[in-house]
């Protein structure tokens, strides 16, 4: 049996390094979906993952613009400075963005104390979402999701195929080889496409660092008003949040780590004001970064069970 | 293109991995060991496998629930389909794809090694080589592995005995003739040789396997190949400027290179090669760019721009890995997708689920190819069941068929009639032709 070659072996001048591989796999695969489907759309949840997404769906159409729009499914409880920035990019790339709210069960008092995550997140995302798709007539749809996130999306295909429902069936995936995407559907079914699927936490911040892309500032430690309790640290903007006897607002220095909802997504004491110093609290974190969603943790198979059911 | 990852400058990039094993080998172990060792599993998910461990027998931590992604594998204590996993060294990053090594093991490992630069075969040292394992073996060297690790696990339980390592070897080199292989001898549970080298096989002068992973060089680099670039799309953003957008799958590209469109056969130079970053001196494989050409020549999706000699023909032979329950048959039209291009396409063969073989494909349309053997980009296909759209098969092409080619092209006619000739039914008379008939009329 032949050894393993030597390693010293200089590498080849005409070698991209890991972020530049990604970025032109991902770039094949956006291409794939905007020239096979009628009516393609991205997901644009304001977080660092939408904005690498955003950056690289510029460059696999420059000098064109996107061949589609961005679709924004807003809860109405996201963070302040989550739909500034929303409103600030859209407009800087030029992109046309569709906001979509259920107004219906926001009216009938909606919110996660009242109903639960679960009824919550069903109501405002994932019926959101569904109502949002069809009434756009989208057949694909980008979503910044993540196989190294979570273990059921460790199982997901770079075209998730979904039912007429929305909903995704994990037995019954197609089998992906190569590159070789298969774009057909039967009538009803969409497909939900995950161009970052083998990018984990670390390249999408070394990639935001490289590529200098704007993220929402609350990725970055500073002093804020938070409420403490235990181990969570909560920033609180809406005023059903409850507040147990005696707690108050104190500034702690801290950031997100992930964004979502404001009630439901807790804050990490760090220095992190840079990307570089991000990078490095990551390097040495040993926390996965869903830990502060709630709702992730809400049932046994939590994310499974939302996917099934249509959400992301 | 992004500059430097801020990985260490000597690091070797990425390397993509599959891994095979039969039941129980303990690849799950192994890969939740690589995980938990290199930290790319967090604290959290430490905690909640923790408690799920406490019902279940495989040592302090049960590795494998951090890899069983879905319930029903948690429950049944199986995995049932490809997963896909991360993590990172300071020298290098790897993909890894986890396949199942029992139910569909056929479909999930051409699926997982389809994309990898090198396979790991995981084998039970106290059961030594069987049928699967040399199945394993093979169905990763059809997809064109070149590179394995030989990981003779569980040495723990045959008191690390060299002579049983040494037997179990032997019969992997043979196996392997003419493959770049390492064995390692293993226990993934308690760890030896995993990360680490270990006091228990005084006797391996190797590297464990993370070693050996991290240094190995795969040579995979497809830039020194002849320029092979499928078009994605052409861009049109306004009447000065047509692009054509795509993926260079082998070789380089410089401003002012003659290349030839295909199928069509005429040659132009390259004007451009633009990028998001600006316009490129030029550019290499697998960059994703859009090109701009001299010559005004009408090129859509499909075609593909090319420089030096590549088949361009509707017959080949190629080796099947079929994946679905509905039996490959010759009697039916697929369809099939190689680069960005799709035809139908007809089979002279039966396969069953799970089944592998050779045989001659017949295409409506022309393919621009290579043999697979010499470019797995140009050389690889799917087929798809037009009845389902499921993606049911998996094809590597081998060689043009030059005399099949020369008797003749077929008109649409006598393509209609053969079809519905050679059908099992009248049912599957109707659908062959109905699929045929909306391909010829541009549906």
């Amino acid at each position: 049996m032949a050894s393993p070659r030597d390693p010293g072996t200089p590498p080849s001048p005409l070698r991209l390094d890991h972020l530049q591989r990604l970025e032109a796999e991902s770039i094949h695969i956006m291409r794939e979906v905007a020239a096979e489907f009628e009516r393609p759309v991205m997901l644009y949840s304001i977080g660092k993952d939408s904005s690498v997404m955003l950056r690289l769906a510029q460059k696999a159409f420059h000098p064109a613009p996107l061949p589609f729009p961005l679709l924004h499914i807003d809860t109405s409880y996201k963070f302040r400075e989550m739909i500034e920035f929303r409103d600030r990019m859209a407009a800087s790339v030029g992109a046309r963005l569709i906001v979509h709210t259920n107004r219906e069960a926001l009216a009938d008092g909606t919110e996660p104390f009242a109903v639960g995550t679960q009824r919550c997140c069903g109501l405002l995302k994932t019926k959101a979402l569904l109502d949002a798709l069809r009434e756009g007539g989208f057949d694909a749809a980008f979503g910044g999701a993540r196989r190294d996130e979570e273990r059921s999306r460790a199982k997901e295909r770079v075209f998730s195929l979904r039912d007429a429902h929305g909903q995704w069936d994990p037995k019954r995936q197609r089998p992906e080889l190569w590159n070789l995407l298969n774009s057909r559907l039967n009538p009803g079914e969409s497909i939900r496409v995950f161009p970052l699927s083998n990018w984990t936490e670390i390249d999408i911040w070394q990639y935001i660092h490289a590529e200098n892309i704007p993220v929402v500032p609350m990725y970055f430690a500073r002093d804020r008003e938070a409420i403490v309790r235990g181990d969570s640290i909560m920033i609180r903007e809406q005023s059903f949040v409850p507040l147990l006897p005696g707690e108050r607002p104190q500034i702690v220095k801290c950031r997100m780590r992930s964004l979502g909802c404001s009630p439901c997504t807790g804050a990490i004491r760090s220095d992190a004001d840079t990307v570089p110093k991000i990078i490095e609290e990551l390097v040495a974190v040993r926390q996965s970064e869903r830990q502060l969603r709630v709702i992730d943790h809400d049932q046994d198979g939590s994310m499974e069970i939302k996917k099934r059911e249509g959400y992301f | 293109m992004a500059p430097g990852g801020g990985l260490d400058p000597s690091s070797s990039g990425l390397l993509r991995i599959c891994t095979a094993g039969s039941v129980d080998d303990g690849k799950s172990t192994l890969i939740g060991r690589l995980l938990h060792d290199s930290q790319a599993i967090y604290e959290d998910q430490i905690r909640s496998v923790e408690a799920a461990s406490k019902s279940r027998t495989a040592g302090p931590i049960d590795f494998s629930l951090f890899t069983d992604g879905l319930k029903a594998e948690r429950e049944q204590g199986i995995t049932i389909d490809v997963a896909y996993r991360y993590f990172a060294t300071a020298r290098r990053k790897f993909i890894l794809a986890d396949t199942p090594g029992h139910e569909q093991y056929t479909r999930n490992m051409a699926t997982g090694a389809s994309t990898a630069e090198l396979a790991i075969l995981l084998v039970d040292a106290r059961h030594g080589v069987r049928e699967q394992s040399r199945r394993h073996a093979r169905i990763a060297r059809l997809l064109g592995i070149t590179h394995f690790v030989v990981a003779i696990n569980k040495m723990d339980l045959v008191d690390f005995d060299r002579a049983v390592f040494d037997g179990i070897a032997a019969e992997f080199a043979r196996i392997l003739d003419g493959a770049s292989a390492v064995t390692i001898p293993m226990s993934a549970l308690m760890g030896d040789n995993v990360i680490t080298r270990s006091q228990r096989t005084p006797w391996y002068e190797g590297v464990s396997l993370l070693e050996h992973l991290e240094a190995v060089d795969v040579d995979t680099d497809v830039t020194g190949k002849a320029f092979r670039f499928p078009v994605q799309m052409v861009l049109r953003p306004h009447h000065e400027f047509r692009g054509f957008a795509g993926q260079i799958q082998s070789g380089v590209i410089r401003a002012g290179d003659q290349v030839t469109v295909w199928p069509g056969g005429r040659s132009t130079a390259v004007s451009r090669i633009v990028s998001w970053e600006g316009d490129l001196p030029s550019a290499f494989a697998p960059m994703s760019v859009t090109l701009v050409l001299e010559d005004e020549i009408d090129i859509s999706r499909g075609d593909m721009l090319v420089a030096g000699p590549v088949q361009v023909g509707q017959r080949f032979t190629a080796d099947i890995v079929w994946m679905d329950e509905r039996p490959l048959e010759s009697t039916r039209v697929y369809l099939l997708k190689h680069t960005s291009r799709i035809v139908t396409a007809e089979v002279d063969r039966r396969l069953e689920l799970n089944e592998i073989g050779p045989a001659a494909v017949r295409t409506s349309r022309p393919l621009i190819f290579d043999a697979y053997r010499e470019n797995r980009a140009t050389g690889s296909f799917v087929l798809i069941d037009p009845a389902t759209n499921f993606t049911a098969g998996a094809g590597m092409i081998g060689a043009f068929e030059a005399e099949a080619a020369a008797a003749g092209h077929e008109g649409a006619a006598e393509r209609l009639a053969r079809l519905a000739r050679r059908a099992g039914s009248d049912r599957e008379a109707v659908d062959a032709v109905r699929v045929a008939l909306e391909e010829i009329l541009g549906k």
